[in-house]
């Protein structure tokens, strides 16, 4: 077994129907608890790579494995529970059922993983508290736990998937662009919950932004640009 | 996952979405309440035809078309040709296997309704629909000379009751060419229930009665000069010379094919008999030309109402892109997504399919006597067809398929987007 939580290698491409790739990369690993900061100019394929990392889309050729199974490897089904059972997802925004509340939202991946609804049970003594921990642990009081989420601000919606994700310890947390919809103050104090909380958990984070201005708070960065040999215009560097 | 929770989550979403989903059935409800109100309408207006007549084995009248000797007895439409003798009416009473001979007196009308002459038996032999007998809804049947019966559409349309006066006219045209039974008003006795046959729309008065009102008439026009109160007419011979048709029962349904071979080749003069099943069919395969424009109706509204359904459900299930992305991101599988959108997708059709069927049930008690009277359509509300429940199928099965739709387009979707779709 190979120390990398993460592993990326040979891999190439291209969107259904496309003929050029858009994505060729010779490797990338990600070690257990590592936070990354993965960056480059929108159209890059920052999105794609994350997809790939979860595995929602396998690649033509080479490989993503996480925690040395290869996603490539397993049925659609199979892949679905590995990574509800692995993976915590942030996304940009909308991260939430409108009509649930705030608590029954951070349950949510518990409801589908019995490995995460474990791991939870297993740290806290029962699911709710849980849920709880993390939402203190995110910054929100008890007054917000049983609003429906359509009722919350922006910045608690995130903060709510923030909780949501690290419910059950996944060992990676992927989160696309979880800043982009807040402002400067709100952004910071996003991060100074989150990273400590990854901490916590030992979970790595791959995080992708195209704001530079975070990215000393990471403990690795990795410019998309500079590992993937397709370029703008399509054309492979050999 | 527990499937209780997938259950409970269905149900959180589509409360949220209630209104939307409240259109939806809706619009489910009223394509059912048209595919299946349409096929009723079909289904009945062939049974009232059918039924208008029953539990009669053979038609006698002089010699015609079978099809028009059908459409003078039963429906009142049109005129024979030539009567039959009163001579042999009797004759026929005599022949071997018959039970009993009603005969029939037609051609004059009252307000456009035709007047049908006939005897005390007509009320005991005449049958409708399944064998059902007339019933009065009022009154009695005609004893004096001048009483009448009539159908239950002549007194609702005219709003007759019980001893209202009315004068007969001669012929069967609603114009009155001021030849008329002015001088000889019948009384109201009796009011026939309703039966949905040619029978609501009848004035029944006795063969006598008929004798007595065309007693100074001779070949259509009242005699110059002749005049005959109605107290004298009583007192004149008023056994009819002849009748226009008869009604026939056999002892022995088995023989009626050798009877009606011997009324074929009665030799004293020249008559028919049909066998009112045979004619109808016959009939029904003519004026059955409406019944397939409805059939043809039924297929295009339940082409129209799939494609609706289909729509409606698509657009509704669309507004849930980004639910769905979230639940694949929280862990929800394929094959989870799958079984929401087609638990609500065949939950929400069987709901609009009870509302549209209850709506039209609550349509047809409601509103029935007034297509009764309006129309002349008697619906009735009952086990679905054959038909009705493979349209029903269809419905279902179209609603199933619509919402299976947005989930391939989810599962789509997911390949192309990744796990954040693009809004």
């Amino acid at each position: 077994m190979s120390s990398n939580l993460l592993e990326l290698k040979d891999l190439c491409f291209a969107w259904p129907g496309s003929t050029e790739d858009c994505l060729n990369i010779a490797e990338l690993h990600v070690r257990p608890g590592e936070t990354i900061f993965l960056h480059g100019p929108s159209g890059c394929g920052k999105s794609t790579l994350l997809s790939l990392l979860a595995g929602v889309i396998v690649p033509q050729a080479g490989y993503v494995a996480l925690l040395d199974t290869h996603w490539g490897d397993l049925r659609p089904a199979a892949r679905d529970r590995h990574r509800v059972d692995h993976v915590g997802y942030i996304f940009q925004q909308f991260n939430l059922l409108p009509y649930l509340t705030a608590l029954d939202n951070v349950l949510l991946p518990c409801r589908f993983s019995a490995k995460r609804r474990d791991a939870a049970v297993r740290h806290a003594g029962n699911l709710r508290a849980a849920a709880e921990h993390w939402l203190t642990g995110m910054g929100l009081n008890a007054q917000v736990w049983n609003r429906p989420a359509h009722t919350l601000s922006v910045g608690q919606q995130q903060r709510v998937a923030a909780a949501s994700a690290l419910m059950g310890e996944p060992d990676l947390i992927i989160a696309d662009e979880p800043t982009s919809a807040l402002d400067e103050d709100r952004r910071e104090a996003f991060l100074d919950l989150l990273l400590p909380a990854c901490t916590t958990t030992e979970s790595a984070l791959v995080l992708i932004s195209h704001d530079r201005r975070i990215a000393k708070r990471f403990s690795r960065q990795i410019s998309l640009p500079a590992i993937n040999r397709v370029t703008f215009d399509g054309e492979v560097i050999v | 996952m527990n499937r209780g929770y997938l259950i409970n989550l269905a149900w959180r979403s589509a409360w949220n979405r209630r209104f939307t989903l409240a259109l939806t059935v809706c619009s489910i409800a009223l394509s059912t309440f048209m595919l299946l109100g349409i096929e009723r309408v079909r289904m009945d207006l062939r049974s009232s035809f059918i039924s208008a007549v029953s539990g009669t084995d053979l038609i006698v009248g002089a010699r015609t078309g079978s099809t028009q000797l059908l459409l003078y007895t039963v429906f009142h439409v049109g005129a024979a040709t030539n009567n039959i003798r009163w001579s042999s009416v009797q004759a026929l009473e005599q022949l071997r296997g018959v039970a009993w001979v009603v005969p029939l007196s037609l051609g004059d009308s009252h307000q456009g309704f035709p007047v049908l002459g006939t005897t005390q038996a007509y009320f005991e032999h005449f049958r409708y629909g399944e064998q059902q007998p007339l019933q009065l809804r009022e009154g009695q049947r005609f004893h004096d000379l001048y009483d009448a019966v009539i159908g239950a559409e002549v007194a609702d349309r005219l709003g007759y009751r019980i001893n209202q006066r009315i004068t007969l006219a001669h012929g069967t045209g609603k114009v009155n060419f001021g030849a008329d039974h002015a001088d000889k008003p019948f009384t109201v006795t009796g009011i026939l229930a309703r039966t949905g046959t040619p029978v609501d729309r009848t004035v029944h008065i006795s063969l006598e009665a008929m004798e007595a009102i065309h007693v100074n008439w001779i070949t259509g026009v009242p005699l110059p000069g002749m005049h005959i109160g109605p107290e004298e007419a009583r007192k004149m011979n008023l056994q009819p010379k002849s009748v226009t048709a008869a009604l026939m029962g056999l002892q022995n349904r088995a023989t009626v094919f050798s009877v009606q071979r011997q009324v074929n080749n009665f030799a004293a003069e020249p008559l028919m008999s049909i066998l009112p099943g045979v004619a109808l069919d016959e009939l029904w395969d003519i004026v059955g030309a409406g019944e397939r424009a409805l059939l043809l109706m039924s297929g295009l509204v339940a082409l129209v109402s799939m494609a609706g359904l289909v729509s409606v459900v698509l657009a509704g299930l669309n507004e849930r892109r980004r639910e769905l992305a979230v639940l694949r991101a929280v862990g929800a599988s394929l094959y989870h997504v799958l079984a929401l959108l087609t638990l609500e997708g065949i939950l929400l059709t069987m709901a609009g399919i009870v509302t549209g069927i209850a709506a039209l049930a609550a349509c047809i008690l409601v509103l029935g006597p007034w297509l009764q009277s309006t129309f002349g359509l008697s619906l009735q509300l009952g086990q679905p067809t054959p038909m009705q429940w493979l349209l029903l199928a269809g419905l279902l099965l179209a609603g199933w398929a619509a919402s299976l739709l947005p989930g391939w387009r989810a599962y789509r979707l997911s390949l192309a987007d990744g796990l954040s779709p693009r809004i």
